[in-house]
């Protein structure tokens, strides 16, 4: 994809070195995406083209039912922390108040603290108050990272509003809340879908959390995942990457392009 | 995270109520609908809890359903045992390990794709080299396995170009090439960020002064781009620092590491919930620390950060 016309400018070590880095990022991919078609079980060789890696996944209701498990807890947090996170958002840009650089020291912690240490300290939390865990806990944890997440974008689009947008509307007789819904809300939705779309793939990519607050009933797609592969290789979990790959390359462009938006009615300001 | 200079605010002051008591109500009305759900929210699962663990971890040996002891420094001194100590070293090499190889294979990439490359490749070029990133970290781990182990792909091309075959899996060299795999979109994205806003003109006025381009790079380029240089660092000490995943599907028993211990002491069969928050607590202090060192010394302004 980096191969371009202008060989006599472009052929530096740099342009070589940033290839063979390209490689470095694709080749596993590349790798688990033709062994995915493998017929062996034991899939060191290639023994012949075969679509039923594909099929045993599709036949998997174990499988199936921890990637609804994990649709589910992402959905309900994205959706929670998406209100959540453009409230507080909103909140910190708008009003001084004592205890603020608390309040925002506590608000970017959970991108800080390692997860292994959020999880822990969640699982002892819940334990302490006698709180049993289910589907709803891993809920609970999650909205904690993902509002933090949808909150800093959203922030860094707020920092960069024209600051005369809301006294305009409110100079033309809208009131405060028409105000925000008619015309800072349309402003900052680039900004929130974007932030969703980050927290939904960190929500589908937990395993620590997940783990220390599922309990026995829920079981995500990743921990399903982890206690597949933890005991070597499996040709169906490859056949998994491969469309879980595709989907994720699907959202990585739909957030591009929300990007590309949003920059673009930015420049139209 | 730090008291940084705040932007102007975009948003109007509220305008002011007609009456009183009504202004003094919607003066408080909105900041709190505003603030106090998400205020709760992370005081409740994530501010308590914390406490929480720095409470257990002043509780030598605490296991769940055991009678406690007193208040001590038993946990804190347990990690100072000969088989823990090693494991905290571990995790540090691992992590100062990672930080410096994605430092030196990020940096030509970036500067590749901000500077070099056709400006209108340049967006494209960036997001396929950080498309991974979208995808399950467990995968592109287990990824690693299927090259590395034995019988895996790396030995077949090994042996068929001769060179004697290597058995790097469950071996620390599996560790830093999972972890360098991981990171590296970090790191090249944050150097992006700041190589791109390099001013090109500095490194005219230095050609045009006599500098060679190495000395340009040095004099001119390196300083412009330190606090992203020193941001990107920093995530990707926390995020391998803290990194679960990778050790625990690529490193096999002889990688313990902090995370890992963690783990184990929760999920696993140790099941020491003191000596296990004890490690929790040491693992968000050697992050903050991380932090403020990067305040005081890398990026004054925090722009690269947040």
């Amino acid at each position: 994809m980096s191969d371009q016309p202008k060989a006599k400018r472009t052929l530096t070590w740099q342009f070589l070195f940033t290839l063979l880095m390209f490689a470095f990022m694709y080749v596993p991919i590349l790798i688990l995406a033709i062994y995915s078609f493998n017929e062996s079980r034991f899939s060191s060789n290639w023994t012949g083209f075969s679509l039923r890696w594909y099929d045993s996944l599709l036949n998997d209701a174990r499988l199936l039912s921890s990637l609804r498990d994990s649709l589910f807890v992402a959905l309900i947090a994205v959706g929670v922390s998406a209100i959540l996170g453009t409230m507080m958002a909103v909140g910190l840009a708008k009003y001084r108040f004592p205890g603020k650089s608390l309040y925002r020291g506590m608000a970017y912690l959970p991108l800080i603290i390692p997860d292994i240490a959020i999880a822990v300290a969640t699982l002892v939390f819940l334990v302490s108050v006698g709180f049993s865990r289910s589907i709803w806990t891993i809920i609970a944890a999650h909205i904690v990272f993902c509002l933090s997440y949808i909150a800093v974008v959203v922030s860094t689009r707020l920092a960069g509003l024209n600051p005369h947008l809301e006294e305009a509307a409110l100079d033309l007789g809208a009131t405060p809340v028409q105000a925000f819904i008619r015309v800072i809300l349309p402003e900052l939705m680039p900004a929130i879908l974007s932030g969703c779309l980050l927290a939904f793939v960190l929500s589908m990519d937990d395993l620590l959390i997940a783990s220390f607050t599922a309990g026995g009933g829920a079981n995500t797609l990743p921990m399903e995942i982890f206690g597949r592969v933890r005991t070597g290789i499996k040709p169906d979990i490859n056949a998994l990457s491969v469309v879980l790959i595709l989907a994720s390359g699907l959202l990585a462009f739909a957030s591009e392009y929300l990007r590309y938006r949003g920059d673009q009615k930015r420049l139209g300001n | 995270m730090s008291t940084s200079t705040q932007p102007p605010s975009p948003l109007a002051d509220p305008s002011p109520a007609p009456s009183g008591l009504r202004r003094k109500l919607s003066k408080w009305i909105e900041p709190l609908t505003l603030l106090a759900p998400s205020g709760l929210w992370l005081l409740l699962l994530l501010v308590a809890p914390t406490l929480l663990i720095l409470e257990l971890s002043l509780i030598p040996g605490f296991r769940l359903g055991q009678a406690t002891a007193p208040y001590g420094l038993g946990n804190y001194l347990q990690i100072f045992q000969p088989i823990y100590l090693p494991v905290i070293w571990r995790s540090l090499f691992f992590a100062i390990g990672s930080t410096l190889t994605t430092l030196l294979l990020g940096f030509p990439v970036a500067y590749w794709i901000a500077l070099i490359a056709p400006q209108r490749w340049r967006n494209l070029l960036l997001v396929s080299f950080i498309l991974p990133l979208w995808t399950s970290s467990l995968l592109r781990a287990y990824a690693w396995i299927a090259i590395l182990r034995p019988t895996g792909v790396l030995n077949t091309v090994l042996g068929a170009i001769g060179l004697p075959g290597q058995d790097w899996l469950n071996r620390e060299p599996a560790v830093f090439i999972g972890m360098a795999y991981s990171f590296l979109p970090y790191m090249v994205l944050i150097l992006y960020a700041s190589l791109e806003k390099l001013d090109k003109r500095l490194l005219e006025a230095a050609a045009d002064l006599g500098a060679t381009p190495q000395q340009a790079f040095w004099k001119v380029t390196i300083p412009q781009t330190f606090p992203g240089i020193a941001a990107g660092c920093l995530l990707v000490f926390i995020s391998s620092l803290g990194d679960f995943v990778v050790p625990e599907l690529l490193g096999g028993a002889s990688s313990m590491t902090v995370s890992r211990l963690i783990y184990n002491q929760f999920l696993g069969a140790t099941l020491n919930w003191g000596f296990g928050s004890s490690l929790s607590m040491v693992l968000i202090l050697a992050v903050s620390l991380a932090i403020a060192l990067l305040i005081k010394y890398g990026d004054k302004n925090g722009e690269n950060l947040a």
